[in-house]
Protein backbone atom coordinates (compact mmCIF):
# COMPACT_ATOMS: atom_id res chain seq x y z
CA UNK A 1 0.00 0.00 0.00
CA UNK A 2 2.79 2.31 0.85
CA UNK A 3 4.04 2.21 -2.71
CA UNK A 4 0.70 3.27 -4.14
CA UNK A 5 -0.26 5.87 -1.57
CA UNK A 6 2.72 8.04 -0.94
CA UNK A 7 3.00 9.49 2.58
CA UNK A 8 0.94 12.61 3.14
CA UNK A 9 -1.53 11.89 0.36
CA UNK A 10 -4.72 12.13 2.38
CA UNK A 11 -3.59 14.85 4.76
CA UNK A 12 -2.85 17.24 1.91
CA UNK A 13 -5.49 19.94 1.45
CA UNK A 14 -5.20 20.31 -2.32
CA UNK A 15 -5.49 16.55 -2.75
CA UNK A 16 -8.67 16.44 -0.69
CA UNK A 17 -10.15 19.29 -2.73
CA UNK A 18 -9.09 17.52 -5.90
CA UNK A 19 -10.72 14.26 -4.80
CA UNK A 20 -13.96 16.03 -3.90
CA UNK A 21 -14.17 17.98 -7.16
CA UNK A 22 -13.02 14.92 -9.08
CA UNK A 23 -15.84 12.85 -7.63
CA UNK A 24 -18.55 15.34 -8.56
CA UNK A 25 -16.99 15.78 -11.96
CA UNK A 26 -16.68 12.07 -12.72
CA UNK A 27 -20.27 11.28 -11.75
CA UNK A 28 -21.72 14.28 -13.62
CA UNK A 29 -19.69 13.64 -16.76
CA UNK A 30 -20.36 9.92 -16.62
CA UNK A 31 -24.14 10.29 -16.47
CA UNK A 32 -24.43 13.18 -18.90
CA UNK A 33 -21.93 11.55 -21.23
CA UNK A 34 -24.17 8.52 -21.75
CA UNK A 35 -26.72 10.79 -23.40
CA UNK A 36 -24.03 12.56 -25.40
CA UNK A 37 -22.95 9.22 -26.87
CA UNK A 38 -26.54 8.04 -27.41
CA UNK A 39 -27.50 11.29 -29.12
CA UNK A 40 -24.35 11.23 -31.26
CA UNK A 41 -23.15 14.50 -29.74
CA UNK A 42 -19.53 13.60 -29.09
CA UNK A 43 -18.41 16.43 -31.32
CA UNK A 44 -20.85 18.87 -29.71
CA UNK A 45 -19.51 17.93 -26.29
CA UNK A 46 -15.95 18.43 -27.39
CA UNK A 47 -16.79 21.71 -29.09
CA UNK A 48 -18.51 23.04 -25.99
CA UNK A 49 -15.31 22.32 -24.10
CA UNK A 50 -13.18 24.07 -26.68
CA UNK A 51 -15.52 27.05 -26.82
CA UNK A 52 -15.41 27.16 -23.05
CA UNK A 53 -11.68 27.76 -23.50
CA UNK A 54 -12.60 31.12 -24.96
CA UNK A 55 -14.54 31.97 -21.82
CA UNK A 56 -11.75 30.69 -19.62
CA UNK A 57 -9.15 32.79 -21.36
CA UNK A 58 -11.49 35.79 -21.35
CA UNK A 59 -11.95 35.39 -17.60
CA UNK A 60 -8.19 35.18 -17.24
CA UNK A 61 -7.88 38.40 -19.19
CA UNK A 62 -10.25 40.36 -16.94
CA UNK A 63 -9.06 38.63 -13.78
CA UNK A 64 -12.16 36.61 -12.93
CA UNK A 65 -12.23 33.02 -11.76
CA UNK A 66 -11.92 30.79 -14.81
CA UNK A 67 -14.86 28.59 -13.90
CA UNK A 68 -17.34 31.42 -14.52
CA UNK A 69 -15.75 32.12 -17.87
CA UNK A 70 -15.95 28.48 -18.85
CA UNK A 71 -19.55 28.29 -17.74
CA UNK A 72 -20.75 31.47 -19.46
CA UNK A 73 -19.09 30.63 -22.77
CA UNK A 74 -20.23 27.02 -22.60
CA UNK A 75 -23.88 27.88 -22.06
CA UNK A 76 -23.83 30.62 -24.70
CA UNK A 77 -22.29 28.19 -27.19
CA UNK A 78 -24.85 25.52 -26.33
CA UNK A 79 -27.68 27.93 -27.08
CA UNK A 80 -26.03 29.05 -30.31
CA UNK A 81 -25.42 25.52 -31.58
CA UNK A 82 -28.97 24.48 -30.82
CA UNK A 83 -30.22 27.60 -32.61
CA UNK A 84 -28.16 26.98 -35.75
CA UNK A 85 -28.27 23.30 -36.26
CA UNK A 86 -31.33 21.75 -34.73
CA UNK A 87 -33.33 21.06 -37.88
CA UNK A 88 -30.56 19.78 -40.06
CA UNK A 89 -28.86 16.78 -38.58
CA UNK A 90 -26.41 16.73 -41.43
CA UNK A 91 -25.45 20.39 -41.26
CA UNK A 92 -25.10 20.31 -37.49
CA UNK A 93 -21.47 19.22 -37.52
CA UNK A 94 -20.51 21.95 -39.95
CA UNK A 95 -22.33 24.62 -37.95
CA UNK A 96 -20.63 23.33 -34.82
CA UNK A 97 -17.29 23.43 -36.56
CA UNK A 98 -17.69 27.00 -37.72
CA UNK A 99 -18.71 28.20 -34.24
CA UNK A 100 -15.77 26.29 -32.83
CA UNK A 101 -13.32 27.84 -35.27
CA UNK A 102 -14.47 31.37 -34.49
CA UNK A 103 -14.37 30.72 -30.74
CA UNK A 104 -10.88 29.29 -30.87
CA UNK A 105 -9.75 32.35 -32.77
CA UNK A 106 -11.14 34.53 -30.01
CA UNK A 107 -9.40 32.35 -27.42
CA UNK A 108 -6.12 32.94 -29.23
CA UNK A 109 -6.69 36.68 -29.04
CA UNK A 110 -7.60 36.64 -25.34
CA UNK A 111 -4.59 34.57 -24.42
CA UNK A 112 -2.37 36.85 -26.47
CA UNK A 113 -3.77 40.00 -24.87
CA UNK A 114 -3.55 38.35 -21.46
CA UNK A 115 0.09 37.50 -22.01
CA UNK A 116 0.75 41.16 -22.85
CA UNK A 117 -0.67 42.26 -19.50
CA UNK A 118 1.07 39.81 -17.25
CA UNK A 119 4.43 38.22 -17.74
CA UNK A 120 3.28 34.70 -16.92
CA UNK A 121 3.43 32.20 -19.75
CA UNK A 122 1.60 29.41 -17.96
CA UNK A 123 -1.89 30.80 -18.53
CA UNK A 124 -2.55 29.08 -21.82
CA UNK A 125 -1.35 25.83 -20.33
CA UNK A 126 -3.67 26.12 -17.32
CA UNK A 127 -6.67 27.06 -19.44
CA UNK A 128 -6.10 24.27 -21.93
CA UNK A 129 -4.87 21.48 -19.71
CA UNK A 130 -6.34 22.31 -16.30
CA UNK A 131 -4.91 22.08 -12.85
CA UNK A 132 -6.95 20.12 -10.35
CA UNK A 133 -4.40 20.60 -7.56
CA UNK A 134 -4.62 24.38 -7.60
CA UNK A 135 -8.41 24.76 -7.40
CA UNK A 136 -8.97 27.38 -4.75
CA UNK A 137 -11.17 26.17 -1.87
CA UNK A 138 -13.44 29.20 -2.35
CA UNK A 139 -14.76 27.94 -5.66
CA UNK A 140 -15.39 24.39 -4.49
CA UNK A 141 -18.97 25.01 -3.27
CA UNK A 142 -19.86 26.60 -6.61
CA UNK A 143 -18.28 23.72 -8.53
CA UNK A 144 -20.07 21.08 -6.48
CA UNK A 145 -23.40 22.90 -6.60
CA UNK A 146 -23.40 23.39 -10.37
CA UNK A 147 -22.43 19.76 -10.89
CA UNK A 148 -25.28 18.56 -8.70
CA UNK A 149 -27.78 20.87 -10.40
CA UNK A 150 -26.73 19.63 -13.85
CA UNK A 151 -27.07 16.07 -12.64
CA UNK A 152 -30.57 16.72 -11.31
CA UNK A 153 -31.68 18.37 -14.54
CA UNK A 154 -30.55 15.38 -16.56
CA UNK A 155 -31.99 12.87 -14.10
CA UNK A 156 -35.35 14.62 -14.19
CA UNK A 157 -35.31 14.69 -17.98
CA UNK A 158 -33.88 11.19 -18.43
CA UNK A 159 -36.96 9.51 -19.89
CA UNK A 160 -37.87 12.41 -22.14
CA UNK A 161 -34.26 12.70 -23.27
CA UNK A 162 -34.15 9.05 -24.26
CA UNK A 163 -37.34 9.46 -26.22
CA UNK A 164 -36.26 12.62 -28.04
CA UNK A 165 -32.90 11.02 -28.82
CA UNK A 166 -34.42 8.10 -30.65
CA UNK A 167 -37.50 9.63 -32.20
CA UNK A 168 -38.10 13.38 -32.09
CA UNK A 169 -41.30 12.92 -34.07
CA UNK A 170 -42.79 10.51 -31.59
CA UNK A 171 -41.78 12.78 -28.73
CA UNK A 172 -43.38 15.75 -30.46
CA UNK A 173 -46.58 13.79 -31.02
CA UNK A 174 -46.70 13.10 -27.30
CA UNK A 175 -46.50 16.82 -26.60
CA UNK A 176 -42.83 17.03 -25.67
CA UNK A 177 -41.09 20.29 -26.51
CA UNK A 178 -38.13 18.67 -28.24
CA UNK A 179 -36.25 21.90 -28.70
CA UNK A 180 -36.54 22.92 -25.05
CA UNK A 181 -35.35 19.49 -23.95
CA UNK A 182 -32.42 19.78 -26.33
CA UNK A 183 -31.42 23.17 -24.96
CA UNK A 184 -31.79 22.03 -21.34
CA UNK A 185 -29.63 19.03 -22.10
CA UNK A 186 -26.93 21.05 -23.86
CA UNK A 187 -26.89 23.49 -20.92
CA UNK A 188 -26.33 20.61 -18.51
CA UNK A 189 -23.62 19.37 -20.83
CA UNK A 190 -22.02 22.81 -20.77
CA UNK A 191 -21.96 22.78 -16.96
CA UNK A 192 -20.36 19.37 -16.77
CA UNK A 193 -17.83 20.34 -19.39
CA UNK A 194 -16.95 23.53 -17.48
CA UNK A 195 -16.34 21.48 -14.36
CA UNK A 196 -14.08 19.18 -16.29
CA UNK A 197 -12.34 22.14 -17.90
CA UNK A 198 -11.32 23.48 -14.49
CA UNK A 199 -10.08 20.11 -13.32
CA UNK A 200 -8.41 18.38 -16.24
CA UNK A 201 -8.45 21.12 -18.85
CA UNK A 202 -10.83 22.30 -21.50
CA UNK A 203 -9.38 20.27 -24.34
CA UNK A 204 -9.29 17.08 -22.27
CA UNK A 205 -12.73 17.24 -20.68
CA UNK A 206 -13.99 15.16 -23.60
CA UNK A 207 -12.12 12.22 -22.14
CA UNK A 208 -14.33 12.02 -19.05
CA UNK A 209 -17.46 12.87 -21.00
CA UNK A 210 -17.13 10.34 -23.79
CA UNK A 211 -14.67 7.69 -22.60
CA UNK A 212 -16.53 6.15 -19.63
CA UNK A 213 -19.92 6.42 -21.35
CA UNK A 214 -18.71 4.77 -24.53
CA UNK A 215 -17.13 2.02 -22.44
CA UNK A 216 -20.33 1.54 -20.44
CA UNK A 217 -22.49 1.39 -23.56
CA UNK A 218 -20.27 -1.36 -24.93
CA UNK A 219 -20.60 -3.36 -21.74
CA UNK A 220 -24.31 -3.02 -21.00
CA UNK A 221 -27.38 -2.24 -23.03
CA UNK A 222 -29.68 -0.81 -20.41
CA UNK A 223 -29.34 2.98 -20.27
CA UNK A 224 -29.77 3.09 -16.49
CA UNK A 225 -27.08 0.52 -15.96
CA UNK A 226 -24.86 2.24 -18.51
CA UNK A 227 -25.09 5.46 -16.48
CA UNK A 228 -24.05 3.64 -13.33
CA UNK A 229 -21.16 1.84 -15.02
CA UNK A 230 -20.09 5.05 -16.72
CA UNK A 231 -20.08 7.04 -13.47
CA UNK A 232 -18.10 4.33 -11.70
CA UNK A 233 -15.57 4.02 -14.53
CA UNK A 234 -15.09 7.78 -14.57
CA UNK A 235 -14.73 7.81 -10.80
CA UNK A 236 -12.10 5.08 -10.86
CA UNK A 237 -10.12 6.85 -13.57
CA UNK A 238 -10.27 10.20 -11.78
CA UNK A 239 -9.30 8.91 -8.34
CA UNK A 240 -6.53 6.70 -9.64
CA UNK A 241 -5.35 9.56 -11.84
CA UNK A 242 -5.13 11.92 -8.87
CA UNK A 243 -3.26 9.35 -6.76
CA UNK A 244 -0.83 8.55 -9.56
CA UNK A 245 -0.23 12.22 -10.28
CA UNK A 246 0.53 12.77 -6.62
CA UNK A 247 2.92 9.81 -6.63
CA UNK A 248 4.59 10.98 -9.79
CA UNK A 249 6.50 13.66 -7.90
CA UNK A 250 8.83 10.81 -6.96
CA UNK A 251 9.18 9.60 -10.54
CA UNK A 252 11.70 10.80 -13.09
CA UNK A 253 12.32 13.58 -13.95
CA UNK A 254 12.84 14.15 -10.27
CA UNK A 255 10.83 16.74 -8.38
CA UNK A 256 8.40 17.38 -11.21
CA UNK A 257 4.91 15.92 -11.16
CA UNK A 258 3.20 14.48 -14.20
CA UNK A 259 -0.12 16.12 -15.05
CA UNK A 260 -3.33 14.62 -13.64
CA UNK A 261 -4.96 15.10 -17.03
CA UNK A 262 -2.56 12.66 -18.62
CA UNK A 263 -3.26 9.90 -16.12
CA UNK A 264 -7.03 10.39 -16.30
CA UNK A 265 -7.01 10.27 -20.09
CA UNK A 266 -4.74 7.23 -20.18
CA UNK A 267 -6.88 5.34 -17.66
CA UNK A 268 -10.09 6.18 -19.49
CA UNK A 269 -8.56 4.90 -22.72
CA UNK A 270 -7.43 1.68 -21.08
CA UNK A 271 -10.98 1.14 -19.86
CA UNK A 272 -12.38 1.69 -23.34
CA UNK A 273 -9.92 -0.68 -24.97
CA UNK A 274 -10.65 -3.33 -22.32
CA UNK A 275 -14.30 -3.20 -23.32
CA UNK A 276 -13.22 -4.38 -26.76
CA UNK A 277 -11.53 -7.44 -25.34
CA UNK A 278 -14.46 -8.69 -23.31
CA UNK A 279 -17.31 -8.87 -25.81
CA UNK A 280 -15.08 -10.47 -28.46
CA UNK A 281 -14.38 -13.41 -26.23
CA UNK A 282 -18.00 -13.80 -25.16
CA UNK A 283 -19.85 -13.35 -28.39
CA UNK A 284 -17.55 -14.99 -30.82
CA UNK A 285 -20.33 -16.90 -32.59
CA UNK A 286 -22.41 -13.78 -33.19
CA UNK A 287 -22.45 -11.55 -36.20
CA UNK A 288 -19.31 -9.48 -36.61
CA UNK A 289 -21.46 -6.45 -37.35
CA UNK A 290 -22.34 -5.80 -33.78
CA UNK A 291 -22.81 -2.17 -34.60
CA UNK A 292 -26.11 -2.96 -36.14
CA UNK A 293 -26.96 -3.05 -32.48
CA UNK A 294 -26.12 0.63 -32.27
CA UNK A 295 -27.26 3.32 -29.89
CA UNK A 296 -30.52 3.82 -31.73
CA UNK A 297 -31.49 0.21 -31.19
CA UNK A 298 -30.70 0.47 -27.49
CA UNK A 299 -32.72 3.61 -27.05
CA UNK A 300 -35.57 2.31 -29.16
CA UNK A 301 -35.99 -0.71 -26.98
CA UNK A 302 -35.52 1.29 -23.82
CA UNK A 303 -37.99 3.95 -24.80
CA UNK A 304 -40.78 1.76 -26.08
CA UNK A 305 -40.67 -1.05 -23.56
CA UNK A 306 -39.56 0.72 -20.42
CA UNK A 307 -37.49 -1.33 -18.05
CA UNK A 308 -36.62 -4.07 -20.50
CA UNK A 309 -33.07 -5.28 -20.28
CA UNK A 310 -30.86 -6.99 -22.77
CA UNK A 311 -32.37 -5.37 -25.82
CA UNK A 312 -32.30 -7.66 -28.80
CA UNK A 313 -31.04 -6.06 -31.92
CA UNK A 314 -32.36 -6.74 -35.34
CA UNK A 315 -30.12 -6.03 -38.31
CA UNK A 316 -31.08 -3.04 -40.39
CA UNK B 1 7.28 38.10 -45.18
CA UNK B 2 7.30 36.76 -48.74
CA UNK B 3 7.97 33.26 -47.40
CA UNK B 4 5.05 33.62 -45.02
CA UNK B 5 2.82 34.69 -47.81
CA UNK B 6 3.81 31.80 -50.07
CA UNK B 7 3.58 29.21 -47.30
CA UNK B 8 0.21 30.47 -46.14
CA UNK B 9 -1.13 30.47 -49.70
CA UNK B 10 -0.08 26.85 -50.20
CA UNK B 11 -1.66 25.93 -46.89
CA UNK B 12 -4.86 27.69 -47.89
CA UNK B 13 -5.09 25.76 -51.16
CA UNK B 14 -4.56 22.41 -49.41
CA UNK B 15 -7.04 23.35 -46.71
CA UNK B 16 -9.61 24.41 -49.30
CA UNK B 17 -9.38 21.10 -51.14
CA UNK B 18 -9.22 18.73 -48.17
CA UNK B 19 -11.78 20.82 -46.30
CA UNK B 20 -14.25 20.43 -49.16
CA UNK B 21 -14.13 16.66 -48.78
CA UNK B 22 -14.08 16.82 -45.00
CA UNK B 23 -17.33 18.80 -45.04
CA UNK B 24 -18.86 16.65 -47.77
CA UNK B 25 -18.00 13.42 -45.97
CA UNK B 26 -19.17 14.72 -42.63
CA UNK B 27 -15.69 14.40 -41.17
CA UNK B 28 -15.62 17.81 -39.53
CA UNK B 29 -14.69 16.31 -36.21
CA UNK B 30 -11.81 14.34 -37.71
CA UNK B 31 -10.55 17.50 -39.39
CA UNK B 32 -10.47 19.03 -35.93
CA UNK B 33 -8.93 16.02 -34.21
CA UNK B 34 -6.00 15.25 -36.50
CA UNK B 35 -4.25 18.66 -36.49
CA UNK B 36 -4.88 19.01 -32.75
CA UNK B 37 -3.52 15.59 -32.01
CA UNK B 38 -0.52 16.24 -34.20
CA UNK B 39 0.38 19.10 -31.91
CA UNK B 40 1.17 16.54 -29.21
CA UNK B 41 3.61 14.89 -31.58
CA UNK B 42 5.43 18.17 -32.00
CA UNK B 43 5.69 18.49 -28.24
CA UNK B 44 7.07 14.97 -27.99
CA UNK B 45 9.61 15.48 -30.75
CA UNK B 46 10.80 18.67 -29.13
CA UNK B 47 11.20 16.79 -25.84
CA UNK B 48 13.33 14.13 -27.52
CA UNK B 49 15.30 16.78 -29.35
CA UNK B 50 14.41 15.64 -32.88
CA UNK B 51 12.87 17.64 -35.68
CA UNK B 52 9.32 18.70 -34.82
CA UNK B 53 8.04 17.60 -38.22
CA UNK B 54 8.70 13.92 -37.51
CA UNK B 55 6.62 14.14 -34.37
CA UNK B 56 3.82 15.79 -36.29
CA UNK B 57 3.86 13.21 -39.07
CA UNK B 58 3.99 10.24 -36.68
CA UNK B 59 1.17 11.51 -34.47
CA UNK B 60 -1.04 12.63 -37.35
CA UNK B 61 -0.62 9.26 -39.09
CA UNK B 62 -1.12 7.24 -35.90
CA UNK B 63 -4.21 9.26 -35.11
CA UNK B 64 -5.60 8.75 -38.61
CA UNK B 65 -4.86 5.02 -38.58
CA UNK B 66 -6.27 4.61 -35.08
CA UNK B 67 -9.50 6.37 -36.00
CA UNK B 68 -9.71 4.30 -39.17
CA UNK B 69 -8.98 1.01 -37.41
CA UNK B 70 -11.48 1.42 -34.57
CA UNK B 71 -14.09 3.11 -36.75
CA UNK B 72 -17.15 1.28 -37.91
CA UNK B 73 -19.36 1.01 -40.94
CA UNK B 74 -23.03 0.46 -41.45
CA UNK B 75 -25.80 1.88 -39.30
CA UNK B 76 -24.79 3.99 -36.34
CA UNK B 77 -21.42 4.50 -38.00
CA UNK B 78 -21.36 8.23 -37.52
CA UNK B 79 -21.95 8.19 -33.76
CA UNK B 80 -19.41 5.44 -33.23
CA UNK B 81 -16.79 7.16 -35.36
CA UNK B 82 -17.31 10.36 -33.39
CA UNK B 83 -16.66 8.50 -30.16
CA UNK B 84 -13.49 6.92 -31.52
CA UNK B 85 -12.34 10.27 -32.88
CA UNK B 86 -12.95 11.97 -29.54
CA UNK B 87 -10.99 9.33 -27.69
CA UNK B 88 -8.09 9.37 -30.14
CA UNK B 89 -7.98 13.14 -29.85
CA UNK B 90 -7.91 13.21 -26.05
CA UNK B 91 -5.30 10.47 -25.93
CA UNK B 92 -2.99 12.52 -28.13
CA UNK B 93 -3.73 15.72 -26.24
CA UNK B 94 -3.16 13.94 -22.94
CA UNK B 95 0.25 12.82 -24.16
CA UNK B 96 0.83 16.39 -25.31
CA UNK B 97 0.02 17.68 -21.82
CA UNK B 98 2.52 15.21 -20.40
CA UNK B 99 5.28 16.17 -22.84
CA UNK B 100 4.70 19.86 -22.32
CA UNK B 101 4.75 19.55 -18.55
CA UNK B 102 7.96 17.50 -18.53
CA UNK B 103 9.86 19.95 -20.68
CA UNK B 104 8.96 23.19 -19.00
CA UNK B 105 10.77 25.39 -21.48
CA UNK B 106 8.27 24.34 -24.08
CA UNK B 107 5.35 26.40 -22.77
CA UNK B 108 5.76 29.26 -25.23
CA UNK B 109 6.10 26.94 -28.16
CA UNK B 110 2.82 25.33 -27.09
CA UNK B 111 1.08 28.57 -27.72
CA UNK B 112 2.58 29.09 -31.14
CA UNK B 113 1.92 25.50 -32.18
CA UNK B 114 -1.71 25.76 -31.17
CA UNK B 115 -2.39 29.24 -32.46
CA UNK B 116 0.19 29.58 -35.20
CA UNK B 117 3.28 31.63 -35.78
CA UNK B 118 3.10 32.32 -39.42
CA UNK B 119 5.59 35.12 -39.48
CA UNK B 120 8.43 32.84 -38.55
CA UNK B 121 8.46 30.89 -41.81
CA UNK B 122 11.94 30.50 -43.27
CA UNK B 123 12.84 29.81 -46.88
CA UNK B 124 13.82 26.26 -46.00
CA UNK B 125 10.35 25.53 -44.69
CA UNK B 126 8.55 26.63 -47.84
CA UNK B 127 9.86 23.80 -50.01
CA UNK B 128 8.66 20.89 -47.82
CA UNK B 129 5.27 22.57 -47.51
CA UNK B 130 5.07 22.91 -51.27
CA UNK B 131 6.08 19.27 -51.74
CA UNK B 132 3.53 18.04 -49.26
CA UNK B 133 0.86 20.27 -50.68
CA UNK B 134 1.42 18.90 -54.16
CA UNK B 135 1.43 15.35 -52.79
CA UNK B 136 -1.88 15.89 -51.01
CA UNK B 137 -3.44 17.51 -54.08
CA UNK B 138 -2.25 14.64 -56.30
CA UNK B 139 -3.50 12.03 -53.84
CA UNK B 140 -6.94 13.64 -53.90
CA UNK B 141 -6.85 14.13 -57.68
CA UNK B 142 -6.01 10.47 -58.32
CA UNK B 143 -8.83 9.23 -56.13
CA UNK B 144 -11.25 12.02 -56.95
CA UNK B 145 -14.02 9.87 -58.39
CA UNK B 146 -14.13 7.14 -55.72
CA UNK B 147 -13.85 9.85 -53.05
CA UNK B 148 -16.81 11.71 -54.51
CA UNK B 149 -18.78 8.51 -54.93
CA UNK B 150 -18.23 7.26 -51.38
CA UNK B 151 -18.96 10.73 -50.03
CA UNK B 152 -22.18 11.30 -51.93
CA UNK B 153 -23.62 7.85 -52.53
CA UNK B 154 -22.03 5.33 -50.16
CA UNK B 155 -24.51 2.57 -51.06
CA UNK B 156 -23.85 2.88 -54.77
CA UNK B 157 -20.12 2.92 -54.09
CA UNK B 158 -20.37 -0.31 -52.11
CA UNK B 159 -22.43 -1.90 -54.86
CA UNK B 160 -19.72 -1.00 -57.36
CA UNK B 161 -17.09 -2.58 -55.19
CA UNK B 162 -15.58 0.61 -53.76
CA UNK B 163 -15.03 0.10 -50.07
CA UNK B 164 -16.35 3.07 -48.08
CA UNK B 165 -14.13 2.15 -45.20
CA UNK B 166 -11.00 1.98 -47.33
CA UNK B 167 -11.75 5.36 -48.86
CA UNK B 168 -12.33 6.73 -45.36
CA UNK B 169 -8.90 5.52 -44.35
CA UNK B 170 -7.34 6.86 -47.54
CA UNK B 171 -8.81 10.28 -46.95
CA UNK B 172 -7.75 10.22 -43.30
CA UNK B 173 -4.15 9.56 -44.33
CA UNK B 174 -4.23 12.36 -46.91
CA UNK B 175 -5.62 14.69 -44.28
CA UNK B 176 -2.93 13.61 -41.81
CA UNK B 177 -0.14 14.34 -44.29
CA UNK B 178 -1.71 17.61 -45.37
CA UNK B 179 -2.05 18.87 -41.83
CA UNK B 180 1.17 17.66 -40.27
CA UNK B 181 3.43 19.90 -42.30
CA UNK B 182 1.21 22.93 -41.94
CA UNK B 183 0.75 22.85 -38.16
CA UNK B 184 4.06 24.52 -37.28
CA UNK B 185 3.27 27.34 -39.70
CA UNK B 186 -0.37 28.13 -39.10
CA UNK B 187 -1.10 26.32 -35.84
CA UNK B 188 -3.25 23.31 -35.08
CA UNK B 189 -6.40 25.27 -34.32
CA UNK B 190 -6.11 27.52 -37.32
CA UNK B 191 -5.71 24.65 -39.76
CA UNK B 192 -9.11 23.43 -38.65
CA UNK B 193 -10.78 26.84 -39.10
CA UNK B 194 -9.26 27.08 -42.54
CA UNK B 195 -10.52 23.67 -43.57
CA UNK B 196 -14.11 24.01 -42.38
CA UNK B 197 -15.08 27.68 -42.75
CA UNK B 198 -14.39 28.20 -46.47
CA UNK B 199 -15.60 24.74 -47.47
CA UNK B 200 -18.86 25.18 -45.59
CA UNK B 201 -19.38 28.62 -47.10
CA UNK B 202 -18.73 27.29 -50.62
CA UNK B 203 -21.07 24.37 -50.11
CA UNK B 204 -23.90 26.60 -49.00
CA UNK B 205 -23.60 28.63 -52.21
CA UNK B 206 -23.28 25.90 -54.83
CA UNK B 207 -24.03 22.20 -54.90
CA UNK B 208 -21.81 21.39 -57.90
CA UNK B 209 -18.68 19.63 -56.63
CA UNK B 210 -16.17 21.26 -58.97
CA UNK B 211 -17.46 24.76 -58.42
CA UNK B 212 -17.75 24.25 -54.67
CA UNK B 213 -14.17 23.02 -54.47
CA UNK B 214 -12.82 25.92 -56.51
CA UNK B 215 -14.84 28.39 -54.47
CA UNK B 216 -13.63 26.78 -51.27
CA UNK B 217 -10.01 27.28 -52.36
CA UNK B 218 -10.69 30.89 -53.35
CA UNK B 219 -12.36 31.68 -50.03
CA UNK B 220 -9.56 30.00 -48.10
CA UNK B 221 -7.00 32.10 -49.98
CA UNK B 222 -8.97 35.28 -49.36
CA UNK B 223 -9.27 34.42 -45.67
CA UNK B 224 -5.55 33.82 -45.31
CA UNK B 225 -4.44 36.89 -47.21
CA UNK B 226 -6.82 39.15 -45.33
CA UNK B 227 -5.75 37.60 -42.04
CA UNK B 228 -2.04 38.04 -42.74
CA UNK B 229 -2.55 41.68 -43.62
CA UNK B 230 -4.66 42.35 -40.53
CA UNK B 231 -2.38 40.39 -38.26
CA UNK B 232 0.60 42.31 -39.63
CA UNK B 233 -1.15 45.61 -38.96
CA UNK B 234 -2.45 44.89 -35.48
CA UNK B 235 0.13 42.37 -34.24
CA UNK B 236 -2.77 40.26 -32.99
CA UNK B 237 -2.57 36.47 -33.44
CA UNK B 238 -3.28 35.17 -36.91
CA UNK B 239 -5.59 32.46 -35.57
CA UNK B 240 -8.04 35.06 -34.36
CA UNK B 241 -8.49 36.60 -37.79
CA UNK B 242 -8.71 33.29 -39.60
CA UNK B 243 -11.34 31.99 -37.18
CA UNK B 244 -13.47 35.13 -37.35
CA UNK B 245 -13.14 35.69 -41.10
CA UNK B 246 -13.87 32.03 -41.82
CA UNK B 247 -17.06 32.24 -39.76
CA UNK B 248 -17.98 35.51 -41.47
CA UNK B 249 -17.70 33.88 -44.90
CA UNK B 250 -19.91 31.05 -43.72
CA UNK B 251 -22.57 33.52 -42.56
CA UNK B 252 -22.32 35.38 -45.87
CA UNK B 253 -22.78 32.07 -47.67
CA UNK B 254 -25.87 31.27 -45.63
CA UNK B 255 -27.27 34.73 -46.27
CA UNK B 256 -26.57 34.44 -50.01
CA UNK B 257 -28.41 31.16 -50.15
CA UNK B 258 -31.36 32.56 -48.27
CA UNK B 259 -31.59 35.59 -50.56
CA UNK B 260 -30.85 33.99 -53.93
CA UNK B 261 -33.67 32.23 -55.79
CA UNK B 262 -33.43 28.47 -55.82
CA UNK B 263 -32.03 27.75 -59.24
CA UNK B 264 -30.94 24.19 -59.04
CA UNK B 265 -31.99 21.75 -56.38
CA UNK B 266 -29.02 19.75 -55.19
CA UNK B 267 -29.07 16.07 -56.06
CA UNK B 268 -30.33 14.20 -53.03
CA UNK B 269 -27.21 12.18 -52.64
CA UNK B 270 -24.90 15.16 -52.60
CA UNK B 271 -26.70 16.59 -49.61
CA UNK B 272 -27.70 13.62 -47.54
Amino acid sequence: MHYLFEPGLFSSGPVRTALLVGTVLAVTSGVIGVFAVLRGQSFAGHSLADVATTGGSGAFLVGLNQFWGFLAAGIAAAALMEAIGVQRRRGRDVATGVVLGAALGAAALFLYLGSLQTATTGASFTVLFGSIFVISPDTVPALVASGVIALFVVAALARVLLLTSVSPDLARARGVNVRLVGIAYLAALAVSVSLAAVAIGAVLSTALLIGPSATALRVTKSPARAMAVSALTGLAATWLGIVLAYDSYYWPPHGHGWPVSFFVVALVLVGYLLSYVRPRAQRAPRSPHEDECGPEAIVATAATAAGTEGATCSPA
Amino acid sequence: MLNTWIAASIVAVIAGITGFFAVLRGQTFTAHAIPNGAFAGAAGASLLGINVIWGLVVFALCGALGIGALGAEGRGRKARNDVVTALALVLMLGLGALFVSISSQYAEETYSLLFGEVFGVSRGEVLPILGLGVAAAVAIGVAFRPLMLTSALPEVAEARGVSTRRMDLYFLIVMALATSMTVPVVGALLMFSLMIGPAAAARSVTARPGAAMALSVVIALATVWLSIALSYQTNWPLGFFVGIIGAAFYLIGLAARAVAPRRAVAPRGAVG
